[in-house]
C-alpha cells in the first residue's frame, strides 16, 4: 500500500503548499501594486495596518470574508455560484505544471505548456458565465468584451510561445529550462520579439490596464463582477492575481531562464572554497533587507509597529540564514536558490505589469482589436518564420547562435515597421471615409 | 487485477458516464446556456478519456480547441440572443415517430452486426507504456506519413476561412 502511495506524496505536498501560499502571495501582489501606484503618484499608500501597511492584505481578506453575500434577483443562481469557483480553480490548477525550482514542481508533464494553455482557456468560462448569470447589462457587456479580447490575444500569445518551444524543442517546462541551461543563454536574448509579443498579449489576457476593458470602471462599473460581493468577489480577485502570477511564471520559464541564476554558465569561485561569488547574492539580499528593517524600526510611530518591524527583520535574517546555509550543501543549493531566482524573476515581470498599468492610459476597444489582429498576429507569424530560419542557419549552416538570431530579429523588426506604417495609412483611409459618408 | 488497473477502470467509467449523462442533459435542457455548459462537460469528459488512453496531446488539443475555442464562441453567440424569445420557440421538429422508428432500426442494426460479426472485430493489443513521446509522434505522423491529406485539409480550411470573410464583408 505504502509503495503505491509513495510517488504521490511529494506532488500532493507541493500542491498543498502552492494552494496555501498562493492566496497570500496574491494578497501581497495587491499590496505591492498599491505601494507602487502610490510611489508613482507621490503618495505613501497603505500605512496604517502594520509597518508600511504590511498587514493590509490580511485585513482586506478578513473584511471581504465577513461582507454580505448578495445574489441579484433573477440571477441564474447555480451558475452565479459556480462561475467564481471555476475561475479560481482553473487558475490554481495551472500551477501544477510550473517548475518553481529544479525539484519543486507538482508534475513534469511532457505537454506542460499545452496543459497550462488548456487550463487557462477554461478560465474564460468563469468570467463569461459570471457575467451572463448576473442578469445585469454591465456584467454582460464586460463578459462579452472579455471573450473578444481573450480569443484575439490567445492566438498572438500562443504564436509567441511557439518560438520558445522551437528553441527548446520540447513542451515540458522543465526541459525548456534545461535547454536554456545547456545552450547557455536565456531565450529572451534569442527571440526578444516573441518575448515582447507575449508581454503585450499577457497583459491583455489578464485584463490589466491598459487593456482592462472587461472591467473598465468608467464605462462598465466593474464589468463582469459588478454584481458580486464579499467572498465570491474575492474569489474573482484571487483568480485574476493568480493568473497574473501564472503568465509571469510562464514568461519566466520560457524566456527568462526559469530557476537559473543570472549568468548561470559563469563560475567565479571564491578562492579556497567551492562557493561561487554569484551564489552569495540571495543571502546578501535578505541580509541587507533585514539591516534596513532594523534601521527603520526606531522611526516607527507606535511601539507595536517597532516590534513588528523587528519581527520582519528576524524573518529576513531567517531566510538569509537558510539561503546561506544551503551554500554549504550541494544538495539543497539548486533547490532553494532556484526558488529564489524564480520568484525574483516573476516579481520583476509583475513589476513591469504594474509599471505599464500606471504609465499608459486605457486603449479604445477598436484600437485593442487592431493591435491584436493587424499587428501582433502578423508580427508573431513573421517572427515564427524568422526563428525557423535562424535555427536552420544555426544547426545546418553552422552559424553562431547570435549572428543568426540578430539577422532574423532585425528582419522581423523591419516587417514590424512596415506593418505599423501600413496600419496607420489604413486607419487614415478609414477615418477619411467615415467623414466623407 | 492490480491497483493501477482498477483505478483506470474507475476513471474510465466515471468519464464515460459523465459524457453520456451530460450529452443527454444537453439535449433536454430548456435553457440554451445550460445546454452549452453540458456540451462543454461532455467534451471535457471525452478529453478525460483521451488522457486515460495516454493520448495526452489529444487531451490538451481537445480542451484548447473545442472547449477553449469553439465553445467560447458558441456561448458568445448565445449570450447575444434574447433568452425569452428562445425559450418560447419550439425546440424539436414534430417528427417524433419517424425519429423513434429510425432509432429502433439503428439499434437493431447494431445489435445484428455485433451479434453476427462480433468475432470479426479484433481490438488491437494495448501498447505497453502508451505512445511516448506523444506530441512528437503526432507531429511525425502528420508531417511524414500523412503529409498530403494534412495539407489538403489545411487548404480546405483556408478556403472556408477566406469564403467566410468574403461573405461577411460587403466591401473588401
Amino acid at each position: 500500500m505504502l509503495e503505491t502511495v509513495k510517488p504521490y506524496l511529494w506532488p500532493v505536498l507541493f500542491g498543498v503548499i502552492v494552494v496555501a501560499v498562493l492566496p497570500l502571495l496574491a494578497g501581497y501582489v495587491v499590496l505591492l501594486e498599491r505601494k507602487v501606484m502610490a510611489d508613482m503618484q507621490a503618495r505613501l499608500g497603505p500605512m496604517r495596518v502594520g509597518p508600511h501597511g504590511l498587514l493590509q492584505p490580511i485585513a482586506d481578506a478578513l473584511k471581504l470574508l465577513i461582507k454580505e453575500d448578495i445574489v441579484p434577483l433573477n440571477a441564474d443562481r447555480v451558475i452565479f455560484w459556480l462561475a467564481p469557483v471555476l475561475s479560481v480553480t482553473t487558475a490554481l490548477v495551472a500551477y501544477a505544471a510550473i517548475p518553481f525550482g529544479p525539484g519543486f514542481q507538482i508534475a513534469d508533464m511532457n505537454i506542460g505548456l499545452l496543459f497550462i494553455l488548456a487550463v487557462s482557456s477554461l478560465g474564460i468560462y468563469g468570467i463569461v458565465l459570471g457575467g451572463w448569470s448576473s442578469n445585469s447589462n454591465y456584467s454582460l457587456m464586460g463578459a462579452i468584451r472579455s471573450v473578444a479580447q481573450l480569443v484575439s490575444y490567445e492566438t498572438a500569445a500562443g504564436l509567441a510561445l511557439i518560438s520558445a518551444l522551437m528553441m527548446g524543442s520540447s513542451l515540458s517546462l522543465r526541459a525548456l529550462v534545461m535547454a536554456q541551461q545547456n545552450q547557455g543563454v536565456w531565450f529572451i536574448f534569442c527571440v526578444p520579439i516573441a518575448f515582447f509579443i507575449y508581454l503585450v498579449a499577457s497583459i491583455a489576457e489578464t485584463n490589466r490596464a491598459p487593456f482592462d476593458f472587461p472591467e473598465a470602471e468608467s464605462e462598465l462599473v466593474a464589468g463582469y463582477m459588478t454584481e458580486y460581493s464579499g467572498f465570491r468577489w474575492s474569489l474573482y480577485f484571487l483568480a485574476e492575481y493568480a493568473n497574473m502570477i501564472i503568465v509571469a511564471s510562464v514568461a519566466t520559464t520560457l524566456f527568462l531562464g526559469g530557476w537559473l541564476r543570472p549568468l548561470a554558465s559563469v563560475h567565479l569561485q571564491i578562492p579556497g572554497t567551492r562557493m561561487e561569488i554569484l551564489d552569495l547574492i540571495p543571502p546578501l539580499f535578505f541580509l541587507a533587507l533585514a539591516g534596513y528593517c532594523v534601521l527603520r524600526a526606531p522611526r516607527q510611530p507606535v511601539a507595536v509597529q517597532k516590534v513588528f518591524m523587528l519581527l520582519v527583520a528576524g524573518f529576513c535574517l531567517l531566510l538569509a540564514a537558510a539561503l546561506g546555509w544551503s551554500l554549504t550543501s550541494a544538495e539543497f543549493l539548486p533547490a532553494i536558490h532556484g526558488a529564489f531566482w524564480f520568484l525574483a524573476k516573476v516579481f520583476v515581470y509583475i513589476y513591469a505589469f504594474l509599471w505599464i498599468r500606471f504609465t499608459f492610459p486605457r486603449y479604445r476597444f477598436d484600437q485593442l482589436m487592431n493591435l491584436g489582429w493587424r499587428i501582433l498576429i502578423p508580427l508573431a507569424l513573421t517572427n515564427l518564420v524568422g526563428v525557423g530560419v535562424a535555427l536552420v542557419l544555426h544547426s545546418a549552416r553552422g552559424w553562431g547562435l547570435f549572428p543568426a538570431f540578430l539577422l532574423t530579429t532585425l528582419a522581423t523588426l523591419a516587417v514590424a515597421g512596415f506593418l505599423v506604417n501600413e496600419g496607420d495609412k489604413r486607419l487614415k483611409v478609414v477615418a477619411v471615409g467615415a467623414n466623407g459618408e | 487485477m492490480n491497483g493501477a488497473g482498477a483505478l483506470d477502470q474507475v476513471f474510465f467509467y466515471f468519464f464515460a458516464a459523465l459524457a453520456v449523462v451530460s450529452s443527454v442533459l444537453m439535449v433536454t435542457r430548456r435553457n440554451v446556456i445550460h445546454s452549452a455548459i453540458f456540451l462543454i462537460t461532455a467534451l471535457l469528459a471525452t478529453a478525460g478519456i483521451f488522457l486515460q488512453l495516454q493520448a495526452e496531446f489529444l487531451f490538451a488539443v481537445q480542451i484548447i480547441l473545442y472547449v477553449g475555442g469553439i465553445m467560447v464562441l458558441f456561448i458568445f453567440a448565445i449570450m447575444l440572443v434574447h433568452q425569452d424569445v428562445s425559450l418560447k420557440q419550439l425546440r424539436y421538429s414534430r417528427q417524433k415517430w419517424v425519429a423513434g422508428v429510425l432509432g429502433v432500426i439503428l439499434v437493431a442494426e447494431f445489435w445484428f452486426a455485433l451479434d453476427k460479426g462480433g468475432s470479426l472485430f479484433h481490438p488491437g493489443a494495448p501498447i505497453s507504456g502508451g505512445l511516448q513521446p506523444n506530441t512528437e509522434q503526432v507531429g511525425q505522423a502528420l508531417f511524414g506519413g500523412y503529409m498530403l491529406p494534412f495539407e489538403i485539409a489545411s487548404v480546405l480550411l483556408l478556403v472556408a476561412m477566406v469564403g467566410a470573410v468574403v461573405m461577411a464583408k460587403r466591401r473588401i
